[in-house]
């Protein structure tokens, strides 16, 4: 992966708290930089097929959406099954966040999934449909309810 | 930063406003007027769609709108690790944990690992320098479970 250059660093800069919500939000931010509306549009672009932008999105706020229990259900999975059926897990609407991980010593699961609902009940039904669909390749599981939030700062791009 | 554990109204939200929802989670085009073009398949003009997003984001259904970055490809390294803190030191361990700039986020959980935290470095040997340091001044294990593969698919609210 070829490194950022500084243009893209302050392209990264302008946007990374949102887009202008404008008529033409890429003309805007090339106003800040001093850069043409086309260089922004292109180089966006070319962040995108690049991988450094993942996607162009609304970030919906799950808990103010009725989604207030969440949980982080972890699943055992056989090794050669693990990524088909995270695949298909990763489908979910109600999945977000859903990762392979390798194990440790005093963890012996593999795939984790951030499933959301209504209350925990909610949660614990859709374990349940996640357990159905993982079969006999699900070996154990569990889910780990957040019981606080200890720190939460938004991911900024460093200085530098 | 209170109004993210407030939940809104449930007629806060309409058929369109969900539509919005669900529809703007990927793709959203680089174009000179990408409102009226992602308007277009909504049924609604750029205007609308624009006024729309900013009431959202206003009554915190949306966190945010705009690019997501691969902390990663930016040449930075993230990663999820967990620690087992005794319950009776608990507040002091999370408070060393803490400190450290490169704590993203770090949850409570119900499990015998009962911390949980994201490391965010600007370089992939960063995340075994802190966790390290983080195993000195705490003296526990600080296991790491960096991703291997992730699956993506837009969470969706009823249509």
């Amino acid at each position: 992966m070829s490194k950022l250059d500084p243009i893209d660093r302050s392209l990264i800069k302008a946007t990374q708290a949102g887009l202008p919500l404008t008529a033409r939000p890429y003309a805007q931010i090339a106003t800040w930089l001093m850069l043409s509306e086309d260089e922004v549009i292109a180089r966006l672009a070319a962040l995108q097929d690049r991988g450094i932008i993942r996607r162009i999105a609304v970030a919906p706020n799950h808990y103010a959406l009725g989604m207030t229990a969440n949980g982080m259900s972890v699943w055992d999975v056989h090794d050669d099954h693990a990524a088909a059926l995270g695949a298909q897990v990763g489908q979910l609407d109600f999945v977000t966040h859903c990762y392979l991980r390798p194990r440790a010593p005093v963890w012996r699961y593999n795939l984790f999934a951030m499933l959301h609902g209504a209350s925990r009940a909610e949660v614990e039904e859709k374990r349940a449909q996640v357990r159905t669909i993982l079969g006999d390749a699900l070996r154990a599981d569990d889910v780990l309810y957040s019981t606080r939030i200890l720190k939460k700062t938004g991911l900024r791009l460093q200085d530098g | 930063m209170s109004r993210l554990r407030q939940t809104l109204p449930e007629n806060a939200l309409d058929a369109t406003d969900r539509a919005i929802l669900n529809a703007l989670q990927e793709g959203f085009p680089l174009t000179p007027q990408p409102f009226e073009d992602a308007g277009a398949a909504l049924g609604l003009d750029g205007a609308e769609l624009i006024a729309r997003l900013t009431r959202l984001r206003d009554i915190g259904a949306i966190t945010r709108f705009g690019p997501f970055f691969d902390a990663a490809a930016m040449g930075g390294a993230f990663c999820l690790c967990a620690l087992s803190a005794p319950e009776e030191d608990f507040d002091r361990i999370a408070g060393l944990v803490n400190v450290h700039p490169e704590v993203a986020h770090n949850y409570a959980r119900d499990h015998a690992l009962n911390m949980w935290f994201v490391l965010a470095t600007p370089t992939p040997e960063g995340i075994a320098e802190t966790a390290t340091r983080i195993e000195a001044e705490t003296g526990l294990t600080v296991w790491q479970f960096p991703k291997l593969q992730e699956f993506f698919i837009g969470f969706r609210v009823m249509a």
